[in-house]
Protein backbone atom coordinates (compact mmCIF):
# COMPACT_ATOMS: atom_id res chain seq x y z
CA UNK A 1 0.00 0.00 0.00
CA UNK A 2 2.92 2.08 0.73
CA UNK A 3 4.66 1.44 -2.48
CA UNK A 4 1.34 2.12 -4.26
CA UNK A 5 1.17 5.42 -2.81
CA UNK A 6 4.81 6.50 -3.75
CA UNK A 7 4.01 5.51 -7.02
CA UNK A 8 0.25 8.05 -7.32
CA UNK A 9 2.34 10.65 -4.93
CA UNK A 10 5.35 10.39 -7.62
CA UNK A 11 3.14 10.57 -10.97
CA UNK A 12 1.38 13.64 -9.52
CA UNK A 13 4.86 15.61 -8.62
CA UNK A 14 6.31 14.09 -11.95
CA UNK A 15 3.26 15.84 -13.82
CA UNK A 16 3.26 18.84 -11.90
CA UNK A 17 6.92 19.56 -13.21
CA UNK A 18 6.07 18.50 -16.29
CA UNK A 19 3.34 21.28 -16.77
CA UNK A 20 6.00 23.95 -15.37
CA UNK A 21 9.00 22.70 -17.80
CA UNK A 22 6.25 24.40 -20.37
CA UNK A 23 5.22 27.44 -18.75
CA UNK A 24 8.62 28.24 -18.02
CA UNK A 25 9.76 27.46 -21.85
CA UNK A 26 9.69 24.39 -23.01
CA UNK A 27 7.52 24.07 -26.17
CA UNK A 28 4.12 22.77 -25.93
CA UNK A 29 3.21 19.23 -24.73
CA UNK A 30 6.85 18.30 -24.29
CA UNK A 31 7.53 19.76 -20.82
CA UNK A 32 8.92 15.74 -20.73
CA UNK A 33 10.11 14.11 -23.66
CA UNK A 34 12.95 11.59 -23.91
CA UNK A 35 13.36 11.15 -27.21
CA UNK A 36 12.36 14.60 -28.34
CA UNK A 37 15.58 15.90 -25.76
CA UNK A 38 17.84 12.96 -26.44
CA UNK A 39 17.14 14.01 -30.14
CA UNK A 40 17.94 17.78 -29.09
CA UNK A 41 21.39 16.90 -27.44
CA UNK A 42 22.61 14.30 -30.27
CA UNK A 43 21.70 17.82 -32.55
CA UNK A 44 23.54 19.43 -30.08
CA UNK A 45 26.28 17.78 -30.12
CA UNK A 46 26.48 17.94 -34.51
CA UNK A 47 25.77 14.40 -34.76
CA UNK A 48 22.80 15.47 -37.08
CA UNK A 49 22.21 18.99 -38.59
CA UNK A 50 18.10 19.81 -38.29
CA UNK A 51 18.93 23.07 -37.22
CA UNK A 52 15.25 23.12 -35.21
CA UNK A 53 16.52 20.74 -32.86
CA UNK A 54 19.34 20.83 -31.32
CA UNK A 55 20.42 21.54 -28.23
CA UNK A 56 22.28 20.40 -24.55
CA UNK A 57 18.88 19.53 -22.29
CA UNK A 58 20.16 19.51 -18.86
CA UNK A 59 16.73 17.43 -17.90
CA UNK A 60 18.25 14.21 -19.48
CA UNK A 61 21.96 15.36 -17.35
CA UNK A 62 19.36 15.79 -14.37
CA UNK A 63 17.42 12.72 -14.54
CA UNK A 64 20.61 10.35 -15.21
CA UNK A 65 22.29 12.74 -12.11
CA UNK A 66 19.10 12.51 -10.02
CA UNK A 67 18.80 8.74 -9.99
CA UNK A 68 22.85 8.18 -9.77
CA UNK A 69 22.99 10.02 -6.23
CA UNK A 70 19.67 8.09 -5.43
CA UNK A 71 21.08 4.61 -6.18
CA UNK A 72 24.47 5.36 -4.90
CA UNK A 73 22.59 6.88 -1.46
CA UNK A 74 19.53 3.80 -1.45
CA UNK A 75 23.14 1.15 -2.11
CA UNK A 76 21.85 -0.02 -5.32
CA UNK A 77 24.04 1.35 -7.61
CA UNK A 78 25.96 -1.46 -9.28
CA UNK A 79 28.01 -1.75 -12.22
CA UNK A 80 26.41 -4.59 -14.29
CA UNK A 81 26.25 -5.42 -17.91
CA UNK A 82 27.18 -7.72 -20.37
CA UNK A 83 23.82 -9.37 -21.58
CA UNK A 84 23.73 -8.67 -25.48
CA UNK A 85 25.10 -5.56 -25.28
CA UNK A 86 24.96 -4.94 -29.13
CA UNK A 87 21.37 -5.83 -29.50
CA UNK A 88 20.54 -3.31 -27.01
CA UNK A 89 21.94 -0.58 -28.68
CA UNK A 90 19.63 -1.66 -32.04
CA UNK A 91 16.55 -1.92 -29.84
CA UNK A 92 17.68 1.53 -28.44
CA UNK A 93 18.28 2.66 -32.39
CA UNK A 94 14.44 1.55 -33.07
CA UNK A 95 12.88 3.01 -30.37
CA UNK A 96 13.98 6.23 -31.43
CA UNK A 97 13.36 6.05 -34.51
CA UNK A 98 9.50 4.33 -34.20
CA UNK A 99 9.19 7.25 -31.39
CA UNK A 100 10.35 10.02 -34.20
CA UNK A 101 7.84 9.37 -36.79
CA UNK A 102 4.74 9.83 -33.66
CA UNK A 103 7.04 12.79 -32.75
CA UNK A 104 7.44 11.75 -28.97
CA UNK A 105 8.26 8.82 -25.98
CA UNK A 106 5.51 7.27 -24.39
CA UNK A 107 5.66 9.56 -22.03
CA UNK A 108 5.17 13.26 -24.38
CA UNK A 109 2.24 10.43 -25.91
CA UNK A 110 0.55 11.31 -22.40
CA UNK A 111 1.52 14.92 -22.38
CA UNK A 112 -0.35 15.07 -26.14
CA UNK A 113 -2.97 13.72 -25.22
CA UNK A 114 -3.74 15.25 -21.73
CA UNK A 115 -3.34 18.29 -24.02
CA UNK A 116 -6.18 17.46 -26.07
CA UNK A 117 -4.30 16.15 -28.86
CA UNK A 118 -6.23 13.40 -30.15
CA UNK A 119 -3.69 11.71 -32.78
CA UNK A 120 -1.75 10.66 -29.28
CA UNK A 121 -5.33 8.49 -28.88
CA UNK A 122 -4.06 6.61 -31.98
CA UNK A 123 -1.08 5.90 -30.98
CA UNK A 124 -1.65 4.80 -27.44
CA UNK A 125 -3.18 1.86 -28.94
CA UNK A 126 -0.39 1.06 -31.44
CA UNK A 127 1.78 0.78 -28.16
CA UNK A 128 -0.05 -0.97 -25.97
CA UNK A 129 -0.31 -3.17 -29.40
CA UNK A 130 3.45 -3.02 -29.35
CA UNK A 131 3.33 -3.70 -25.79
CA UNK A 132 1.60 -6.85 -26.50
CA UNK A 133 3.21 -8.29 -29.44
CA UNK A 134 6.36 -7.94 -27.16
CA UNK A 135 5.19 -9.93 -24.56
CA UNK A 136 4.20 -12.53 -26.57
CA UNK A 137 7.71 -13.12 -27.32
CA UNK A 138 8.60 -13.10 -23.35
CA UNK A 139 5.90 -15.65 -22.85
CA UNK A 140 7.92 -17.73 -25.39
CA UNK A 141 11.08 -17.63 -23.35
CA UNK A 142 12.60 -14.27 -25.03
CA UNK A 143 15.54 -13.14 -22.61
CA UNK A 144 18.56 -10.92 -23.54
CA UNK A 145 20.44 -12.99 -20.39
CA UNK A 146 22.20 -12.45 -17.04
CA UNK A 147 23.98 -9.55 -16.77
CA UNK A 148 27.23 -9.42 -14.75
CA UNK A 149 29.26 -7.73 -12.89
CA UNK A 150 31.23 -4.93 -14.28
CA UNK A 151 34.27 -2.11 -13.61
CA UNK A 152 33.06 0.09 -11.83
CA UNK A 153 34.10 2.26 -14.13
CA UNK A 154 31.89 1.31 -16.90
CA UNK A 155 29.00 2.01 -14.75
CA UNK A 156 29.88 5.55 -13.91
CA UNK A 157 30.63 6.46 -17.87
CA UNK A 158 26.51 7.77 -17.63
CA UNK A 159 26.99 9.75 -15.05
CA UNK A 160 30.06 11.05 -15.70
CA UNK A 161 28.96 12.19 -19.50
CA UNK A 162 26.35 13.46 -18.10
CA UNK A 163 28.16 15.20 -15.74
CA UNK A 164 30.75 16.26 -19.05
CA UNK A 165 27.57 17.51 -20.79
CA UNK A 166 26.92 19.93 -18.09
CA UNK A 167 29.78 21.30 -18.47
CA UNK A 168 29.96 21.65 -21.97
CA UNK A 169 26.34 23.68 -21.83
CA UNK A 170 27.62 25.76 -18.88
CA UNK A 171 30.70 26.71 -20.82
CA UNK A 172 29.34 26.58 -24.33
CA UNK A 173 32.11 26.12 -26.65
CA UNK A 174 31.20 26.92 -30.07
CA UNK A 175 32.10 23.08 -31.69
CA UNK A 176 27.85 23.05 -30.36
CA UNK A 177 25.19 23.73 -32.20
CA UNK A 178 22.09 25.30 -30.41
CA UNK A 179 18.84 26.11 -31.93
CA UNK A 180 18.18 29.99 -32.93
CA UNK A 181 14.39 28.49 -34.22
CA UNK A 182 11.88 25.71 -33.73
CA UNK A 183 11.11 23.78 -30.69
CA UNK A 184 14.83 23.78 -29.87
CA UNK A 185 15.28 27.15 -29.02
CA UNK A 186 12.31 27.08 -27.11
CA UNK A 187 13.65 26.16 -23.34
CA UNK A 188 13.18 26.07 -19.66
CA UNK A 189 16.20 28.21 -18.02
CA UNK A 190 19.28 25.81 -17.73
CA UNK A 191 19.10 25.16 -13.48
CA UNK A 192 15.13 25.07 -13.61
CA UNK A 193 15.64 22.72 -15.85
CA UNK A 194 18.46 20.40 -14.37
CA UNK A 195 16.58 20.43 -11.13
CA UNK A 196 13.39 19.01 -12.49
CA UNK A 197 15.39 16.54 -14.44
CA UNK A 198 17.02 15.55 -10.93
CA UNK A 199 13.77 15.63 -8.82
CA UNK A 200 12.29 12.87 -11.72
CA UNK A 201 15.13 11.15 -11.55
CA UNK A 202 15.04 10.48 -7.71
CA UNK A 203 11.44 9.35 -7.90
CA UNK A 204 11.61 7.57 -11.06
CA UNK A 205 14.72 5.87 -9.41
CA UNK A 206 12.83 4.68 -6.19
CA UNK A 207 9.18 4.25 -8.02
CA UNK A 208 10.69 2.02 -11.33
CA UNK A 209 8.29 4.66 -13.16
CA UNK A 210 8.22 3.21 -16.56
CA UNK A 211 5.54 3.44 -19.15
CA UNK A 212 6.32 0.69 -20.94
CA UNK A 213 6.19 -1.43 -17.80
CA UNK A 214 2.92 0.01 -16.60
CA UNK A 215 1.12 -1.85 -19.70
CA UNK A 216 2.90 -4.86 -19.78
CA UNK A 217 2.30 -5.42 -16.21
CA UNK A 218 -1.04 -5.03 -16.92
CA UNK A 219 -0.57 -7.49 -19.79
CA UNK A 220 0.90 -10.21 -18.00
CA UNK A 221 0.26 -10.15 -14.51
CA UNK A 222 -3.14 -7.87 -14.28
CA UNK A 223 -1.01 -5.61 -12.21
CA UNK A 224 -1.88 -2.04 -12.09
CA UNK A 225 0.87 -1.15 -9.68
CA UNK A 226 3.07 1.06 -12.10
CA UNK A 227 -0.18 2.00 -13.97
CA UNK A 228 -1.36 3.92 -11.28
CA UNK A 229 1.42 6.00 -11.08
CA UNK A 230 1.17 7.13 -14.98
CA UNK A 231 -2.56 7.28 -14.62
CA UNK A 232 -1.87 10.01 -11.79
CA UNK A 233 0.86 11.51 -14.16
CA UNK A 234 -1.95 12.08 -16.43
CA UNK A 235 -4.93 13.06 -14.80
CA UNK A 236 -2.54 15.74 -13.21
CA UNK A 237 -1.47 17.27 -16.91
CA UNK A 238 -4.74 17.35 -18.29
CA UNK A 239 -6.35 19.08 -15.04
CA UNK A 240 -3.49 21.44 -15.22
CA UNK A 241 -3.82 22.03 -19.15
CA UNK A 242 -7.42 22.87 -18.37
CA UNK A 243 -6.72 25.48 -15.71
CA UNK A 244 -4.33 27.29 -17.61
CA UNK A 245 -6.04 26.97 -20.53
CA UNK A 246 -3.98 25.11 -22.70
CA UNK A 247 -6.33 21.90 -23.78
CA UNK A 248 -7.03 22.24 -26.85
CA UNK A 249 -9.14 19.21 -28.05
CA UNK A 250 -8.44 17.51 -32.02
CA UNK A 251 -6.31 16.54 -34.48
CA UNK A 252 -5.05 19.50 -36.77
CA UNK A 253 -3.07 22.15 -35.97
CA UNK A 254 -1.40 20.52 -32.84
CA UNK A 255 2.12 21.23 -31.66
CA UNK A 256 4.72 19.36 -32.36
CA UNK A 257 2.55 16.67 -34.29
CA UNK A 258 1.00 15.46 -37.46
CA UNK A 259 -2.12 13.18 -38.43
CA UNK A 260 -1.08 10.53 -39.94
CA UNK A 261 -2.55 7.88 -37.70
CA UNK A 262 -1.80 4.56 -39.37
CA UNK A 263 2.28 6.02 -38.63
CA UNK A 264 1.62 7.14 -35.41
CA UNK A 265 0.10 3.65 -34.74
CA UNK A 266 2.72 1.74 -36.08
CA UNK A 267 5.80 4.20 -35.06
CA UNK A 268 4.23 3.80 -31.41
CA UNK A 269 3.91 0.21 -31.81
CA UNK A 270 7.40 0.24 -32.44
CA UNK A 271 8.28 2.16 -29.61
CA UNK A 272 5.92 -0.48 -27.41
CA UNK A 273 7.42 -3.96 -28.76
CA UNK A 274 11.31 -2.79 -28.53
CA UNK A 275 10.80 -1.55 -25.09
CA UNK A 276 9.71 -5.05 -24.02
CA UNK A 277 12.35 -6.44 -25.77
CA UNK A 278 15.29 -4.17 -24.10
CA UNK A 279 13.42 -3.89 -20.65
CA UNK A 280 12.06 -0.54 -20.36
CA UNK A 281 11.07 2.71 -22.01
CA UNK A 282 13.19 5.51 -22.52
CA UNK A 283 12.38 7.29 -19.78
CA UNK A 284 13.62 3.53 -17.48
CA UNK A 285 16.21 3.43 -19.60
CA UNK A 286 18.33 6.57 -18.61
CA UNK A 287 17.24 6.07 -14.97
CA UNK A 288 18.81 2.10 -14.74
CA UNK A 289 22.17 3.90 -16.54
CA UNK A 290 22.47 6.29 -13.68
CA UNK A 291 22.22 2.97 -11.58
CA UNK A 292 25.20 1.68 -12.92
CA UNK A 293 23.08 -0.59 -16.10
CA UNK A 294 25.83 -0.98 -18.92
CA UNK A 295 23.50 -2.94 -20.89
CA UNK A 296 20.98 0.55 -20.75
CA UNK A 297 23.24 2.79 -21.32
CA UNK A 298 24.35 0.90 -24.63
CA UNK A 299 20.12 0.99 -25.35
CA UNK A 300 20.54 5.02 -24.82
CA UNK A 301 23.50 5.73 -26.69
CA UNK A 302 21.26 3.34 -29.41
CA UNK A 303 18.70 5.83 -28.90
CA UNK A 304 21.23 8.78 -29.98
CA UNK A 305 22.28 6.76 -32.74
CA UNK A 306 18.92 6.19 -33.53
CA UNK A 307 18.17 10.40 -33.37
CA UNK A 308 21.08 11.04 -35.99
CA UNK A 309 19.72 8.16 -38.59
CA UNK A 310 16.33 9.65 -38.50
CA UNK A 311 17.54 13.07 -38.67
CA UNK A 312 20.89 12.75 -41.14
CA UNK A 313 17.97 10.22 -43.31
CA UNK A 314 15.50 12.72 -43.21
CA UNK A 315 13.35 10.05 -41.90
CA UNK A 316 11.70 11.83 -38.61
CA UNK A 317 8.59 12.75 -39.21
CA UNK A 318 7.23 16.58 -39.09
CA UNK A 319 4.20 18.60 -38.77
CA UNK A 320 3.89 18.42 -42.16
CA UNK A 321 3.65 14.77 -41.99
CA UNK A 322 5.48 10.79 -42.75
CA UNK A 323 7.36 11.03 -45.88
CA UNK A 324 7.63 7.64 -47.96
CA UNK A 325 11.42 6.57 -47.16
CA UNK A 326 9.63 6.62 -43.52
CA UNK A 327 7.14 4.56 -44.33
CA UNK A 328 9.59 1.92 -46.00
CA UNK A 329 11.44 2.38 -42.43
CA UNK A 330 8.57 1.77 -40.32
CA UNK A 331 7.64 -1.61 -42.28
CA UNK A 332 11.22 -2.85 -42.13
CA UNK A 333 11.61 -1.90 -38.09
CA UNK A 334 8.91 -4.07 -37.17
CA UNK A 335 9.80 -6.80 -39.29
CA UNK A 336 13.26 -6.92 -38.01
CA UNK A 337 11.50 -6.95 -34.61
CA UNK A 338 9.73 -9.94 -34.95
CA UNK A 339 12.74 -11.54 -36.30
CA UNK A 340 14.89 -10.38 -32.79
CA UNK A 341 12.12 -11.53 -30.84
CA UNK A 342 11.78 -14.90 -32.60
CA UNK A 343 15.26 -15.48 -32.87
CA UNK A 344 16.26 -14.68 -29.67
CA UNK A 345 13.45 -16.49 -27.54
CA UNK A 346 14.26 -19.73 -30.13
CA UNK A 347 17.45 -19.62 -28.56
CA UNK A 348 16.92 -18.64 -24.94
CA UNK A 349 14.01 -21.42 -25.27
CA UNK A 350 17.24 -23.97 -26.75
CA UNK A 351 19.14 -22.90 -23.86
CA UNK A 352 16.86 -23.43 -21.26
CA UNK A 353 16.02 -27.02 -21.84
CA UNK A 354 19.90 -27.67 -22.09
CA UNK A 355 20.19 -26.75 -18.71
CA UNK A 356 17.35 -28.35 -17.71
CA UNK A 357 18.60 -31.67 -19.26
CA UNK A 358 21.90 -31.25 -17.38
CA UNK A 359 20.11 -30.99 -13.93
CA UNK A 360 17.77 -33.61 -14.13
CA UNK A 361 21.03 -35.82 -14.99
CA UNK A 362 22.92 -34.31 -12.21
CA UNK A 363 19.76 -35.21 -9.82
CA UNK A 364 19.91 -38.97 -11.21
CA UNK A 365 23.75 -39.00 -10.39
CA UNK A 366 23.35 -37.78 -7.25
CA UNK A 367 20.02 -40.30 -6.54
CA UNK A 368 23.09 -43.25 -7.10
CA UNK A 369 24.92 -41.35 -4.89
CA UNK A 370 22.53 -41.66 -2.10
CA UNK A 371 21.64 -45.10 -2.80
CA UNK A 372 25.26 -46.48 -2.52
CA UNK B 1 6.45 -30.90 0.64
CA UNK B 2 8.42 -29.61 -2.64
CA UNK B 3 11.00 -27.01 -2.94
CA UNK B 4 12.23 -25.01 -5.79
CA UNK B 5 15.23 -22.75 -6.41
CA UNK B 6 15.51 -19.94 -8.83
CA UNK B 7 18.34 -18.20 -9.84
CA UNK B 8 16.97 -14.49 -11.26
CA UNK B 9 20.61 -12.85 -10.77
CA UNK B 10 21.29 -10.35 -13.67
CA UNK B 11 17.88 -10.62 -15.56
CA UNK B 12 16.19 -7.42 -16.37
CA UNK B 13 12.15 -7.00 -15.68
CA UNK B 14 10.14 -8.89 -15.82
CA UNK B 15 12.10 -11.73 -16.91
CA UNK B 16 12.53 -12.67 -13.16
CA UNK B 17 8.36 -12.56 -11.96
CA UNK B 18 7.55 -14.51 -14.81
CA UNK B 19 9.66 -17.32 -13.83
CA UNK B 20 8.84 -17.08 -10.40
CA UNK B 21 5.35 -16.69 -11.35
CA UNK B 22 5.47 -19.93 -13.39
CA UNK B 23 6.63 -21.69 -10.01
CA UNK B 24 4.01 -20.08 -7.89
CA UNK B 25 1.44 -21.64 -10.02
CA UNK B 26 2.68 -25.09 -9.64
CA UNK B 27 0.07 -26.93 -6.83
CA UNK B 28 3.33 -29.19 -6.12
CA UNK B 29 5.40 -26.49 -4.53
CA UNK B 30 5.46 -25.62 -1.02
CA UNK B 31 8.49 -23.37 -1.23
CA UNK B 32 10.12 -21.48 -3.87
CA UNK B 33 13.54 -19.67 -3.36
CA UNK B 34 14.87 -17.20 -5.58
CA UNK B 35 18.23 -15.71 -5.88
CA UNK B 36 18.61 -12.34 -7.66
CA UNK B 37 20.94 -9.58 -8.31
CA UNK B 38 18.77 -6.60 -7.84
CA UNK B 39 16.57 -4.35 -5.87
CA UNK B 40 13.89 -3.87 -8.74
CA UNK B 41 13.48 -7.41 -9.28
CA UNK B 42 13.53 -8.49 -5.32
CA UNK B 43 10.65 -5.75 -4.94
CA UNK B 44 8.59 -7.08 -7.89
CA UNK B 45 9.06 -10.37 -7.03
CA UNK B 46 7.91 -9.99 -3.40
CA UNK B 47 4.77 -8.05 -5.00
CA UNK B 48 3.97 -10.50 -7.22
CA UNK B 49 4.56 -13.71 -4.68
CA UNK B 50 2.13 -11.27 -2.05
CA UNK B 51 -0.15 -10.71 -4.32
CA UNK B 52 -0.65 -14.63 -5.33
CA UNK B 53 -1.26 -15.21 -1.58
CA UNK B 54 2.65 -16.22 -0.22
CA UNK B 55 4.30 -15.44 2.52
CA UNK B 56 7.92 -13.30 1.65
CA UNK B 57 11.43 -14.25 3.66
CA UNK B 58 14.41 -11.89 2.40
CA UNK B 59 18.04 -12.03 3.38
CA UNK B 60 20.51 -9.87 1.79
CA UNK B 61 24.02 -11.97 0.89
CA UNK B 62 27.09 -10.05 -0.31
CA UNK B 63 26.24 -9.49 -4.13
CA UNK B 64 22.40 -10.52 -4.47
CA UNK B 65 18.68 -11.38 -2.45
CA UNK B 66 17.46 -14.42 -1.72
CA UNK B 67 14.07 -14.30 -1.14
CA UNK B 68 12.23 -17.20 0.52
CA UNK B 69 8.74 -17.54 -0.96
CA UNK B 70 6.18 -19.74 1.10
CA UNK B 71 2.85 -20.46 1.12
CA UNK B 72 0.53 -18.89 3.72
CA UNK B 73 -0.79 -21.77 6.78
CA UNK B 74 -4.28 -21.93 5.90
Amino acid sequence: MREKTAVIVSGIVIGVITLLLVVWGNPANMGFCIACFVRDIAGGLGLHRAAPVQYLRPEIMGLILGAFVTALFFREFRSTGGANVTLRFMLGMFMMMGALVFLGCPWRMLLRLAGGDLNALVALPGYIFGIWVGTLFLQQGYSLGQAKEQSSLNGLIAPLLAFALLVLLITRPSLLFFSEQGPGSMRAPIFVALLAGLVVGVLAQRTRFCTMGAFRDIILFRDFHLFSGIIALFVVVLVGNLLLGSFKLGFTGQPVAHTEWLWNFLGMGIVGFAAVLAGGCPLRQLILSGEGNGDAMATVLGLTAGAAVMHNFAWAASPAGVSGGTKVMVVVVWILLLAVGWFVARQARENEAKVQQGESLKGQTSAVEVSS
Amino acid sequence: MGIKVIDCCGLSCPEPVLRVRGALQDPSLEEVQVKVSAAVARDNVSRAAKSLGWQVGVEEADDCFLLTLSRKAK
